[in-house]
């Protein structure tokens, strides 16, 4: 299972990157594409929408399922991936690279909340 | 949970095992879409010997399917003939839906959901019984003699398997739509649950992992359940459990046309039938705006409310599609509006059989 370490990760199956610029970026993991399957439709938060942590922030929904994505920290949307709603399989062949959104965190220590690589392993490997 | 013969060989092709009705199926092998394109292109197979064929046979074995089920079988006059037909319980609602095969006067086939079977076989026997009737009900899926089905479906379908199975070359190539033929110890019938041409093959369970890899071999490509719901779903053929159960009439799941209620013959749930005419349409919707359509959403009309019971993303359309219970004043073109989530999507209504033999119809 791909879980890069650079990454922190929710139980939710968010991944979650920390840039430079202090802002956020926000994808679902390769174990959640992988469990959903071929994804066919990506519904993404409007631009300057301010989320709390793990409130509803995006829908993906594959030939199966439909699921939710949940913002990981509270914050607002600054940027969307138009190429993954475009072209949701984008996600299946690259859960990290085809990211969903952007967030400015409220607060830039509530990532230090947010699972390492290494604790979300378990929680796959246990799922 | 249950397997089919074929357990390992899925395994061994790196298959996503789900549970289905109790047995551990095939989701898909890597990409549902992908299975899903190949039957509608070239040609793919399923395994769906998770499915139970019972054999019902003797003296009284018409008579028998006559009173049992909704659909007349005295239709069947040529044998290899078969029929789609609801079985019913008194209230009119549907127990199963079934194909059988009539293979002379005192026997035929019947072929019936994987996880009703054992609720279908109870019923056959207590039906015989109640109407003492000289039939004996042979399940076919487990134990010695037990027999193995895999469906092979595609325009490339006919050609992969003469190039697998000679021998049935010539038998399966005069079959007309919905007929069987019975070629050594094989069974195969030009049915199938896609929409597209092809052959089910039912075999000894001891020979299905050969036929299987040889088929592979020719190029079938192996498709799991996934596809077989996307291309049952664009043929606008019925799920049992989902479009239609023991709660619901055929005449509201769209099975009327399967439903003799012209002859005098007589039939479990005929009564009520009678008694309580259509309710509602079923129908095909396919969305215009963006989204997915999915089972137990409501449907907004200016008839008044239906409901979903089967939708998802049709591959070959490129858009969602689905089944639905609507208004018996909707109709084909009508504009309605699918709650989606906190959404109000536009959808149409159309007739619930979206793409047949590769093209569009819709």
């Amino acid at each position: 299972m791909n879980i890069p370490a650079d990454l922190k990760y929710t139980r939710s199956h968010e991944w979650v990157r920390a840039e430079a610029d202090g802002t956020v970026t926000v994808g679902i993991s390769d174990h959640a594409q992988e469990l959903l399957g071929d994804l066919v439709f990506i519904e993404l938060p409007d631009i300057g929408r301010a989320l709390a942590a793990e409130q509803e922030a995006a829908v993906v929904e594959s030939v199966k399922a439909a699921a939710d994505v949940y913002a990981p920290i509270a914050g607002t949307v600054i940027e969307v991936n138009q190429a993954a709603v475009d072209a949701p399989e984008l996600v299946n062949q690259d859960a990290y690279g085809a990211w969903l959104f952007r967030m400015k965190p409220a607060a830039a220590s509530d990532l230090d909340g947010l699972l390492d690589a290494a604790a979300y392993r378990q929680i796959v490997d246990a799922a | 949970m249950k397997k089919t013969v074929l357990n390992a060989c899925h395994r061994r092709s790196g298959a996503r095992m789900v549970d289905f009705g109790g047995w551990e199926m095939p989701l898909h092998y890597g990409s549902q879409i992908e299975e899903h394109h190949a039957v509608r292109r070239d040609a793919g197979m399923f395994d769906v010997s998770h499915m139970c064929a019972v054999d019902v046979a003797g003296r009284d074995a018409g008579v028998f399917l006559r009173r049992l089920l909704a659909n007349n079988v005295e239709r069947l006059k040529v044998p290899g003939k078969a029929l789609y037909s609801a079985m019913l319980n008194q209230a009119g609602g549907v127990i199963d839906d079934l194909i059988v095969y009539y293979l002379d006067d005192r026997s035929y086939r019947v072929v019936v959901n994987a996880g009703t079977a054992e609720k279908d076989l109870d019923w056959m026997a207590a039906r015989r019984d109640e109407w003492q009737l000289a039939v004996d009900i042979t399940p076919r899926r487990e134990g010695a003699g037990a027999l193995a089905m895999i469906a092979v479906q595609g325009p490339h379908a006919r050609q992969k398997v003469w190039q697998v199975l000679p021998e049935c070359r010539a038998a399966s190539e005069a079959l007309k739509p919905f007929f069987a033929a019975v070629v050594g110890d094989h069974f195969i019938a030009s049915t199938g649950y896609t929409g597209e041409d092809g052959y089910e093959i039912t075999l000894p369970a001891a020979r299905a992992d050969g036929l299987w890899q040889a088929l592979a071999a020719a190029g079938v490509r192996p498709c799991g359940l996934g596809a077989r719901d996307t291309l049952r779903l664009e043929a606008g053929m019925n799920l049992y459990g989902q479009d239609m159960d023991e709660t619901v009439s055929p005449l509201d799941a769209g099975l009327a046309w399967t439903v003799d209620l012209v002859s005098p013959r007589d039939f479990v749930g005929k009564a009520a039938l009678l008694a309580r005419p259509q309710q509602v349409r079923f129908l095909g919707l396919v969305l215009l705006d963006r989204g997915v359509l999915r089972a137990h959403q409501a449907v907004h009309t200016t008839h008044g409310d239906g409901e979903i019971t089967s939708g998802s993303f049709s591959p070959t359309m490129q858009q969602s599609i689905a089944l639905a219970r609507l208004p018996l004043a909707a109709a084909i073109g009508d504009t309605v509006q699918v709650a989606v989530r906190d959404k109000r999507l536009a959808a149409r209504v159309v007739k619930p059989s979206f793409v047949r033999n590769g093209n569009i119809l819709v």
